[in-house]
């Protein structure tokens, strides 16, 4: 059959670093074509490629036997061509119908807006998604829920051929979902085209004709839904037969450092879906713990939590050393031994206007300063001392550190905790961005760390990375832990499996 | 649920009640302000004022600044009296142009929109922060004002010009009919078109409108262009009302007009605010203006009893979005 879209060759780079590699994909008429892959395989470039948002790619575009080249988004959906995104994109202070006609809206002959017309059709769509809303409700008054149907609204007002799902169920309850299969299942009878992301596999048999599975930028492997299990896909979506290097036995103290009892994260935007539900681990001294899950487990919240960062809204024990702590700020928890490295290095991690040695120094201004006044002299010591330790790649103690590459940028990082000698160290997403010879030198420092009795937790969403650093791993999935395994009984399918959500199959 | 409501609504009038309870207690309190004379005086006060902030207020919409507004208006009119006067000659070949007062009116505006022009193209174009660019034309623009007047006002512009200013028609001065128009235009502009639509898009969420296809560079460019046509036409109104065009005409204008936009309940991050909160809010700054005068309060305590009001408004409005 012929198909309706089809791309060819399509390679795409983020300053250097290769996101697709020649992937080819073809969309039939009437079909829901699941893409799968891990975090980071390249599942929303390739769709924001499809959908004219990224207009620099090499490859072409075929749609409907015609190449194509879009200059934006706008221009994909003149052609029949949706995308529903991941993130929420509705103007929070506009009403429903007014951000499901945006840059569509409806003129009268003296170019004034149709309101009254708006409304009755955004009435219509909403009520064949079933959701009551009235469309005159400001967005920012309705739940995120809601607010994703509405999103879905949008993407059928232009009656496209083709629709890009990016996560669509990721905020919305179980009734929403059955209603989107239901939309979904209608569309395809319609003979439209439909590609659904989703990490929740089960949704995915429930509805996909056909799988295609991207892995590292690259197509591995596709066909027919129902010619392949459950199993057959984990196994292509993590993929690496070569062995995985573990970290080595080793025997870790029994002095409890971190005790985190029965910790529950209210979520303000939704009371019903917490977002970390009942979380119960121990790390010991000198012990580094793995965290793994998808994205929106809830394990930066938890990061989050332990830091200070959540106290508004988290209920349970953290007992630190012995002591049961209540943060309310990251002061608090830094000054009782807390550390952490965030997941955004540029946003919460290095501030991109200091220099090298201002950024170590910002955790240690204490022991720069002399009769009150910052020491220079003081600081160049502390500047040295790490350079050397860590192997900083840097000019000089005055370059900027926005300046240095994104594994030094973390080293540095690293310094300004390792200076506070803390007792816990989070490192959330360590080597992210950052190529395999820094990730190496991460990796040794980590252990290098637990040998001097700092209790580490790494999270990431990589599995061969947690498997090297580990000595026991813990899987989160919709804000609970769901699996822990010790260093040695630990196996990337074992961890996928742990991982994917299992709305459908309750 | 219903309480809620209720208290929404309550909010979304406050800067009306907060403008009638002004008025009560200036009409309580002194005996000039309840009068026909005094009503007028103050609406021609403020429409200055409203003229700018109107502008102020779709900038501010689109979550920008426009700090350059008093200078384009001393600019702007300059530039007509300027043309009114002397006209344009070129000795050497002979030349010279006179101005209608038609022609410097429709020239002032166009010379306003020019000025508006670089500001947005800078900003769109450059990725400038409107703080930085704004201010730099409010510079410039000053600048321009000395050289084109060297220094001195400009004077002697004629009655049928001196008309917009100071003239009456069916019994309402002609600065109220001018501001009263342009607020009217304003509100159908931002209710009730695609333009309005996508002004408040952009400063709602600015990713999601470029997603939705809205052609962001032409509408700020648009945006700016009309604040400072509006400015312009506030130029032409003390111009005209002062029968003279001083070089250091509308300075600090910009804060009275960002103060009307905050106090009418405009938030200051964009994608929230109407027109008629600007108007109200310029109509409170008036009032407060006139009432102190005619209490007889110290030029010295009405300015700070202005920024306490500001200050007042903005925490109002603020506890009010956390309501939400």
């Amino acid at each position: 059959m012929e198909p309706l879209l089809e791309v060819q060759n399509i390679t795409k780079k983020f300053s250097g670093v290769t996101a697709l590699n020649h992937v080819n994909l073809k969309l039939g008429r009437g079909k829901v074509t699941a893409l799968i892959g891990e975090n980071g395989a390249g599942k929303s470039t390739l769709l924001k490629i499809m959908s004219g948002i990224y207009t620099d790619y090499e490859g072409t575009i075929n749609f409907k036997d015609q190449v194509v080249q879009f200059s934006n988004p706008r221009n994909a959906q003149d052609l029949g061509i949706s995308i529903i995104h991941q993130e929420l994109n509705l103007i929070p202070y506009l009403t429903v119908a007014q951000n499901v006609f945006l840059g569509r809206e409806l003129i009268n002959a003296f170019g004034f807006l149709e309101e009254f017309k708006m409304n009755q059709k955004t009435k219509a769509l909403l009520d064949r998604l079933n959701l009551k809303v009235e469309p005159s409700a400001l967005v920012s008054s309705l739940k995120v829920g809601q607010q994703q149907i509405v999103e879905i609204a949008k993407a059928l007002l232009t009656e496209s051929e083709v629709l890009f799902m990016d996560e669509p169920t990721s905020a919305i309850g179980e009734s929403e979902v059955e209603i989107l299969f239901t939309i979904i299942k209608q569309l395809k009878a319609e003979g439209r085209s439909v590609v659904y992301i989703s990490h929740k596999l089960d949704e995915l048999f429930a509805l996909a004709d056909e799988y295609v599975v991207l892995r590292d930028g690259q197509v591995v492997g596709h066909g027919e839904m129902n010619q392949i299990s459950r199993e057959k896909l984990i196994d292509m979506m993590a993929g690496r037969l070569v062995k995985v290097t573990k970290r080595s036995e080793r025997t870790t103290s029994r002095e409890l450092i971190l005790q985190v009892q029965h910790l529950t994260l209210r979520n303000p935007g939704n009371p019903l879906r917490p977002i970390l539900k009942n979380i119960n681990f121990t790390l010991s001294k000198g012990e580094v713990v793995g965290i793994y899950g998808l994205m929106g487990a809830g394990r930066t919240e938890l990061c989050e939590t332990l830091f200070g960062l959540r106290h508004q809204s988290f209920a349970g024990t953290i007992i630190l050393d012995g002591i049961e702590t209540n943060f309310k700020s990251p002061k608090q928890a830094i000054d009782s031994g807390m550390a952490m490295v965030p997941e955004d290095r540029k946003k919460d991690g290095i501030v991109p206007g200091m220099s090298v040695g201002e950024n170590i120094s910002l955790t240690a201004i204490n022991k720069i300063t002399k009769f009150g006044l910052l020491s220079s002299v003081l600081q160049s010591k502390l500047y040295n001392k790490h350079v050397d330790a860590l192997k900083i790649k840097v000019n000089s103690e005055s370059q900027h550190i926005r300046n240095l590459s994104g594994g030094n940028q973390q080293k540095v990082i690293l310094a300004k905790w390792i200076e506070r000698n803390p007792k816990v160290f989070m490192l959330d997403e360590p080597t992210r961005g950052i190529d395999i010879n820094a990730k190496n030198e991460i990796y040794e420092l980590i252990t290098q760390l637990s040998g001097l009795g700092i209790s580490v937790l790494v999270v990431s969403s990589e599995i061969p990375e947690i498997l090297a650093v580990s000595d026991r791993i813990l899987v989160m999935s919709e804000g609970q832990i769901t699996a822990e395994f010790s260093s040695e009984e630990a196996t990337e399918n074992k961890i996928m499996n742990a991982c994917i959500p299992e709305i459908l199959s309750k | 649920m219903i309480s809620l409501k209720k208290y929404s609504n309550l909010a979304r009038f406050q800067s009306l009640i907060a403008l009638f309870v002004l008025c009560l207690v200036l009409a309580l309190m002194t005996d000039n302000f309840m009068t026909a004379d005094n009503f007028w005086n103050v609406m021609r006060q403020i429409s200055v004022n409203v003229c700018i902030s109107v502008g102020m207020t779709l900038v501010i919409l689109t979550a920008g600044i426009d700090l350059s507004v008093g200078s384009v208006l001393a600019l702007c009119g300059a530039i007509t009296a300027g043309l009114l006067k002397n006209g344009i000659s070129i000795p050497s070949e002979n030349l010279f142009i006179g101005f209608t007062v038609f022609g410097v009116v429709i020239t002032g505006l166009l010379s306003g929109g020019t000025l508006g022009f670089i500001n947005g193209y800078f900003i769109t174009k450059f990725k400038v922060p409107p703080f930085v660019v704004t201010l730099a034309m409010l510079t410039m623009a000053r600048g321009f004002t000395m050289l084109w007047t060297k220094g001195h006002p400009i004077t002697g512009l004629g009655d049928s010009f001196g008309f917009l200013g100071t003239g009456w028609f069916l019994g309402i001065p002609m600065p109220v009919w001018i501001s009263g128009i342009i607020v009217l235009g304003a509100v159908i502009l931002t209710s009730k078109t695609r333009f309005g639509r996508y002004v408040y898009a952009i400063g709602g969420n600015e990713n999601a409108a470029r997603l939705s296809g809205i052609p962001i560079t032409k509408i700020k460019i648009w945006v700016y262009a009309l604040a400072s046509m509006l400015a312009a036409v506030g130029g032409l109104l003390v111009t005209a009302r002062l029968d003279s065009a001083t070089p250091n005409a509308g300075i600090s204008y910009e804060l009275d007009a960002i103060a009307a936009v905050v106090i009418g309940g405009t938030s200051l991050s964009g994608g929230r605010g109407t027109i008629w909160g600007t108007v109200l809010g310029a109509m409170i700054i008036g009032v407060l203006n006139n009432g102190l005068v005619l209490l007889d309060v110290s030029p010295f305590w009405q300015q700070v009893i202005k920024g306490l009001v500001i200050l007042l408004a903005v925490i109002i409005d603020r506890s009010n979005q956390k309501g939400e």
